[in-house]
């Protein structure tokens, strides 16, 4: 047991180490802010543009979905960032990290939006025209409020899950919480700093896990 | 342009790289079916661990799954991977990755079971026990089949995550997919075999994409 503790829970390393988990925590908050924005917003204005249904842009907006939905990310961090260099565009590595995730959170978030202005009944859509609104203002005024209320708690799930691979700027060497983890480590030759890493994921992380299921309980509630 | 034709679409290169990517996939393919098997088996004891009338089983099911769901995956498997040998427990990288993805992956299929239990009405469960079966012949002949039924796009969705998520064993040099694709990478100085491998999870992924779309339309409509 004591040995156990010295390897996971060594209060020396702990010390040592902290100032670079805090620091690896400020680069997964800003990175992660940064996707959650961008991507929300992206997704948004695709499930808009997506409404007007115009068909080869919806043609594009949706392989653009599926296509993101389908690849795993690191996949698409790889390429960015080894393969960009060679056709003389240089990527940091937190840029190519905060593209690919708000790129993966707008494909998912617009079908989450989609599914929404979808779930509004075709009555009211031409309501909102016949009162004189014009399709610009029914979507903005009557559509989108209802869709994104039934948009939060599945976006709240997709967004934990996308701003959880932030963990992934650690393959290309992005100073987040697990590379300064892994870094400590094998500086230190223990395993305390790996059980910090965990610790600060889960004080950023279980608040967000309970207020999503806190979400998901609301609305199941609603629907009996 | 051709520069970018060259650097991304080689076909050369592609074609080089192929058996080396074929093995990969081979690989991806193995590690998907041992953690979508075993999470689809342990998701359901969690779920039914929720469903539970012991309050403690209740809260040990719940504490599972959130932090779970908490921890991203890729943290868990270097935990897992780097971290258990300080305690003296060697493992080899696919036991890693088959261990680490499944706490993550049961958490995830255990909240689908959940809606989907839930969402079979309570008079099925008294029913099917008033005609004598044992609970657990109501559960697997009565209650599963609906509540498999009225998740499936949710199941499938989760399904689709864990074959993307399979790619993060590359970090830890485990020879699957993406793992083989950069290698040939970085031998022959070209991101072409990254593209190929992109193009491998784009056939094997599309499909069922396309499929949780769909389930999902019809499932709105």
């Amino acid at each position: 047991m004591d040995r156990f503790l010295q390897t996971f829970f060594n209060p020396v390393v702990m010390a040592q180490y902290t100032p670079d988990i805090i620091a690896g925590i400020w680069v997964t908050l800003q990175i992660a802010a940064a996707v959650i924005i961008a991507g929300i917003a992206g997704g948004l204005l695709l499930a808009c543009l997506r409404s007007y249904r115009i068909k080869t842009l919806n043609f594009f907006i949706i392989c653009y979905a599926d296509i993101f939905r389908a690849l795993p990310p690191l996949v698409v961090i790889l390429i960015l960032y080894f393969g960009f260099p060679s056709i003389g565009i240089q990527l940091s590595g937190p840029m190519v990290l905060f593209i690919v995730l708000a790129a993966t959170l707008a494909a998912f978030a617009e079908e989450i939006f989609w599914a929404g202005f979808s779930s509004v009944e075709k009555g009211q859509w031409e309501a909102g025209i016949a009162t004189g609104l014009g399709f610009t203002r029914t979507l903005a005024y009557v559509a989108l409020p209802q869709a994104v209320r039934l948009a939060i708690p599945p976006l709240v799930n997709r967004v934990l899950a996308i701003t959880k691979m932030t963990a992934l700027g650690s393959a290309i060497g992005v100073s987040e919480i697990l590379s300064s983890a892994t870094t400590a480590q094998s500086f230190s030759g223990s395993a305390t700093p790996l059980t910090m890493s965990v610790v600060a994921y889960l004080v950023i992380f279980l608040p967000m896990v309970i207020v999503a299921r806190w979400l998901e309980s609301r609305t199941a509630w609603k629907k009996r | 342009m051709d520069i970018f034709i060259d650097q991304f679409f080689n076909i050369e290169i592609m074609r080089k790289s192929l058996p080396l990517l074929i093995t990969g996939l081979w690989m991806t393919l193995q590690l998907c079916s041992a953690v979508i098997l075993l999470g689809l088996i342990g998701g359901l004891f969690v779920a039914l661990g929720n469903m539970s009338e012991r309050r403690w089983l209740r809260w040990l099911s719940i504490a599972y799954t959130d932090l779970f769901r908490a921890l991203p995956p890729l943290v868990l498997l270097i935990f897992i991977y780097a971290g258990l040998p300080f305690a003296g427990i060697n493992i080899s990288p696919f036991a890693a990755v088959v261990i680490a993805f499944l706490l993550n992956n049961s958490s995830y299929y255990a909240e689908v079971y959940r809606a989907g239990l839930i969402s079979v009405a309570k008079g099925q469960w008294e029913a099917a026990q008033s005609t004598g079966l044992s609970p657990a012949q109501t559960l697997i002949y009565v209650v599963l089949p609906q509540a498999v039924r009225n998740v499936l796009p949710d199941l499938l969705s989760n399904t689709v995550e864990v074959v993307k998520l399979t790619s993060l064993a590359s970090v830890i040099s485990l020879s699957e997919l993406l793992y083989n694709a950069g290698m040939a990478r970085s031998v022959t100085y070209n991101a072409s075999p990254l593209v190929l491998a992109a193009l491998f999870y784009l056939v094997l992924l599309w499909p069922l994409v396309r499929l949780v779309s769909h389930f999902q339309r019809r499932l709105a409509a």
